[in-house]
């Protein structure tokens, strides 16, 4: 039974005979009669004996068509005529209360998704063909496919997919009861392949029990078995050592992007802005102002609206905090008590009006399809675009505002009014106007950190709230007035809490960074990088 | 000198005066609510329409003031009509507090229906208690509690966290082995995880097989977490329970769906997720995803077409933002019941007074959108609700996979807590 079914399954794949039907009258009754896990276990049969009719079938079951009677019979909703047997393609009439309405749940889904993947193994498309053999990785398949797999692997012409395939052949073939097969399958999984997974198959066919104690008792085969399982163990650990530090790379990015403005405002001004995190809300809410735009004037284009919305929400918050500087900071400088205080105030004015303008709730920014999705290296080293997207913007509005600090007139004259404003007066530096650009240059970084914000995620009024004290942290610990100190510092506190995180939660994480920092700054006031020498203040 | 000190002042007080506009209440019903107007009812509705609880509970705002116009419509309570009286929390635990004993003080409420969380419920409770004051609470929530003022039209935990897991173990759940109760930090996740994780262990599950976690309210950043619960499951069948609050919520399942956790694989339960709080996600990437709760959007049933198709036409009317596309879930479902069982309720006992209210609710039967006709227990203040799990599909409504076929009793006392034994509801 088994050798006809592979013969035919064979077959099939490969579009060389006719294919029969397998769905017996007795196997729809199964299928009928079945729980979810029954029945995904005949759909993978009917998948490796490679009925033509699946497809059909598992439209119609996705469709929620079928229905099973009490006494076990199958029966399918055809518009206009009622219901009828599947087996008997009987007319039986409309539907009776006590009739089971057979829902596709995720038990019931692995099967089909199996069954489909197997159905478009041959198919000539080739991204179907990949999609298919990465939803094969996943899926329980009857073994008996297995001949109809070993074929599809000589007749694949694309390395890629053939040695994905070649993946799930070593899969099922470490069930096999050929030692010698057990073994290349092992050596399979051990060189190529998902890590992660392929070392949770090893360790599950070491510890596997059947009737008669451990189902693997060769005990070459054992020893082999384990040394690949080995070997695996330290690349999936390499892997997840990676893992954590994207993350922590990504979150530091985020910490730097949200903090450079502050380096600016507070590391070289000296105003101690409470109202910086509003300036990247309202870099965010640029944001969505700016989708919305492309949303209705040029939909075809909406995908690039982000890169739109890096200039306007620099220019917006940049103007906002002109306005902030102009209005109130410039009175206020060298009192930061009463420059906190009337930056605090500030900060609640833009929450509320931003509150009343587009209301209390959470607005919708939508990422692009390039920005969502993932780079996947690995089951356990994913990487999301719109992180790595941060990233990369992260460290460009770093260099771009280092240079403008150190290879500009501007940056010149800033750095000058910083260190000694009396001395640049002196020589002819408006320093007033200097204040007013370095100001809106830190509120306008602001603004970008908006935007990347915004792509991970909420955007509401209160969004700038929970950035303030963590950016201060990034400020401080870095050294006050360094943009250096403030990425090392960034970089440090997000590679921290991430690898923190895992082992004492989130919640504990943050606790014991805050604890940490205190200690710090109690041994080192000036930050891991202190400006040399004497300041002119 | 003297000058800039001057304008630094007005500078202060301006920030001071925005400081205590932006505190004080905004009644959107508070025009009709007039000193003349005696005939009328005053109906608090004590929902945060701003802050991370937003997303979930202004929806519920919507439902309550839909639901009075309905009873206004057909000739208002014992012939006097109902004023809706609207504050805003604003997701600040204490501010219920405040807020409530205004309406009851000050406004001299009828009625309160409102909040989403534990935290706030057991925030505005002594306040109840004190002036004897009647609060609907129209969400599930994790026991633990019965309060003579307070009726709770959400589920407890054995209407549906108990049965959400035993699903999730079942053959056709996909027999679960290792778990992740993964949380927001506060009481309601608390708890609930202390009794499923005593549930589990009564069920055989290992310590070892079980992963608690915690973040904080309003937390964005789930790389890590979904990181880890990959690794979790390394080890064998794994589900997630979720008790995530609010708009983490929708970061987190955008982190589910980039990194690819499929529900064939790592099915994620939740459940304080809804058709609302998917609104805002690509669902495609969670198909198979489930939710527990005692309605759902799909269910068929003439009374709940009716209950959908009210509340879009509502939502138009009122000019709801996004009104084309508005859903309806759980919650919304369950503070409609409560607020019609307590219309019954004052049409039986002929006044709005507190205890005549209370005790002609006992027993309170509705014919609601679910699809039953739900039943007030006659003594322990909880709905006799059904039992649904649903799947997460592209649209992001849901497929009922398992329901009861009946009505269930709450135990507010869950019996998996100790000291809970002989406990009366």
């Amino acid at each position: 039974m088994r050798l006809s079914l592979s013969a035919f399954a064979l077959a099939t794949v490969l579009g060389l005979v006719r294919p029969t039907h397998s769905m017996a009258p007795d196997d729809l009754g199964n299928f009928a009669k079945g729980g979810p896990s029954e029945r995904a276990k005949l759909v993978a049969q009917w998948a490796a004996a490679g009925d033509t009719d699946l497809s059909t079938f598992l439209d119609r079951l996705e469709n929620a068509e079928f229905r099973a009677t009490p006494d076990g019979r199958l029966v399918r909703g055809v518009d206009g005529a009622g219901f009828v047997d599947v087996a008997t393609d009987s007319v039986i009439g409309p539907a009776v209360d006590d009739w089971e309405e057979i829902v596709v749940s995720n038990v019931l889904r692995a099967g089909v998704v199996g069954a489909r993947a197997a159905l478009d193994l041959s198919v000539p498309d080739r991204d179907k063909r990949l999609q298919a053999v990465d939803d094969l990785q996943e899926a329980d398949l009857d073994p008996a496919i297995l001949p109809a797999l070993e074929k599809a692997v000589d007749s694949e012409t694309d390395p890629k997919i053939r040695l994905l395939i070649r993946g799930v052949v070593a899969k099922i073939a470490l069930g096999s009861d050929d030692p010698a097969k057990r073994i290349a399958a092992a050596r399979t999984l051990g060189e190529d392949g998902d890590v992660a997974n392929n070392l949770k198959l090893l360790e599950d066919r070491l510890a596997a029990t059947g009737e008669g104690g451990l189902l693997e008792t060769d005990s070459t085969v054992r020893q082999e078995l384990a040394a690949i399982a080995a070997t695996l163990k330290v690349k999936a650990w390499f892997y997840e050592m990676a893992g954590h530090l994207f993350t922590g790379v990504s979150l530091g990015s985020i910490l730097v992007l949200v903090a450079l403005g502050l380096a600016i405002t507070y590391g070289l001004l000296g105003v101690i802005n409470m109202a910086h995190g509003e300036l990247v809300m309202i870099g965010a809410y640029t944001t969505y102002l700016v989708q919305g735009v492309f949303r209705s004037r040029f939909p075809e284009t909406e995908s690039v609206y982000v890169v739109a919305a890096i200039p306007a929400a620099f220019l917006v918050s940049a103007l906002v905090g002109i306005a902030l500087e102009r209005l109130i900071l410039r009175h206020l400088y060298g009192r930061p008590l009463e420059s906190l205080l009337a930056t605090w105030g500030v900060s609640l004015v833009l929450i509320q009006s931003v509150r009343s303008l587009f209301g209390p709730q959470n607005v919708e920014v939508g990422s692009p399809a390039w920005l969502s999705g993932s780079l996947v290296l690995q089951s356990n080293l994913v990487l999301p675009w719109n992180r790595i997207a941060i990233i990369a913007f992260a460290g460009t509005v770093l260099f771009a505002t280092a240079m403008l600090l150190t290879r500009t007139r501007l940056g010149l004259f800033i750095r000058a009014t910083t260190q000694n404003r009396g001395m640049a007066r002196c020589v002819g530096v408006r320093t007033s106007r200097i204040d007013m650009m370095a100001f809106g240059l830190g509120s306008g970084l602001a603004g970008l950190a908006g935007v990347a914000l915004s792509q991970v995620g909420n955007v509401g009024p209160d969004l700038g709230q929970g950035y303030i004290v963590d950016s201060f942290l990034v400020v401080v610990v870095g050294g006050v007035g360094q943009l250096a100190g403030s990425l090392w510092a960034g970089l440090g506190l997000g590679m921290f809490s991430k690898f923190l995180e895992p082992m004492a939660g989130a919640v504990l994480a943050k606790i014991a960074l805050l604890v940490l920092i205190i200690l710090f700054i109690q041994k080192r006031p000036q930050g891991l990088f202190a400006l040399k020498g004497r300041q002119a203040d | 000198m003297m000058l800039t000190r001057s304008r630094v002042l007005n500078v202060l007080t301006a920030s001071l005066a925005a400081l205590a506009v932006s505190a004080c209440d905004k009644k959107e019903g508070g025009e009709s609510t007039t000193a003349s107007d005696t005939t009328a009812i005053k109906v608090g509705i004590l929902h945060s329409l701003s802050g991370t609880m937003a997303i979930s509970e202004t929806s519920l705002k919507n439902t309550a003031l839909m639901a009075i116009e309905e009873i206004n419509a057909a000739g208002g309570v014992l012939g006097r009509k109902l004023v809706p009286v609207v504050v805003d929390p604003a997701s600040n635990w204490p501010l219920f507090a405040e807020k409530a004993r205004g309406l009851l003080t000050q406004d001299k409420v009828a009625v309160t229906f409102g909040c989403w969380t534990s935290v706030s419920r057991k925030s505005v409770l002594p306040v109840y208690e004190e002036l004897n004051g009647l609060l609907f609470y129209p969400v599930q929530y994790e026991g633990e509690e019965l309060s003579q003022n307070v009726f709770y039209t959400g589920a407890a935990p054995n209407q549906q966290a108990i049965p959400a897991v035993e699903y999730l173990m079942s053959k056709a759940g996909g027999e679960a082995k290792r778990f992740v109760l993964l949380g927001t930090d506060y009481v309601y996740p608390r708890t609930t995880n202390k009794i499923l994780r005593a549930f589990l262990l009564s069920k055989g599950v290992k310590e070892s097989d079980i992963m608690e976690e915690y973040t904080p309210f309003g937390h964005s950043d789930y790389q890590t977490i979904v990181a880890k619960v990959k690794k979790f499951a390394q080890g064998g069948k794994t589900a997630v329970v979720s008790t995530i609050n609010g708009d983490s919520n929708i970061p987190f399942y955008k982190e589910l769906g980039n990194q690819g956790i499929k529900a064939t694989q790592i099915p994620v339960v939740a459940f304080s997720v809804g058709e609302e709080e998917l609104r805002g996600v690509d669902a495609k990437p969670l198909v198979g995803h489930l939710a527990a709760w005692n309605y759902f959007q799909s269910v068929k049933n003439t009374t709940n077409d009716v209950f959908i198709a009210k509340y879009k036409q509502w939502a138009v009317a009122n000019k709801i933002p996004n009104a084309e596309s508005v859903v309806t879930n759980d919650p919304m479902e369950a503070t409609y019941v409560g607020i019609n069982m307590w219309a019954k309720a004052v049409e039986k006992a002929g006044t709005t007074d507190v205890d005549s209210v209370r005790k002609a609710m006992s027993g309170m039967t509705f014919d609601a959108p679910s699809g039953f006709v739900l039943t007030m227990d006659s003594t322990n203040h909880h709905l006799h609700k059904p039992v649904m799990i649903g799947e997460i599909m592209a649209d992001g409504q849901f497929n009922v996979v398992w329901k009861t076929k009946e009505p269930i009793r709450a135990q507010p006392w869950s019996p998996y807590i100790p000291g809970n034994e002989g406990k009366k509801d």
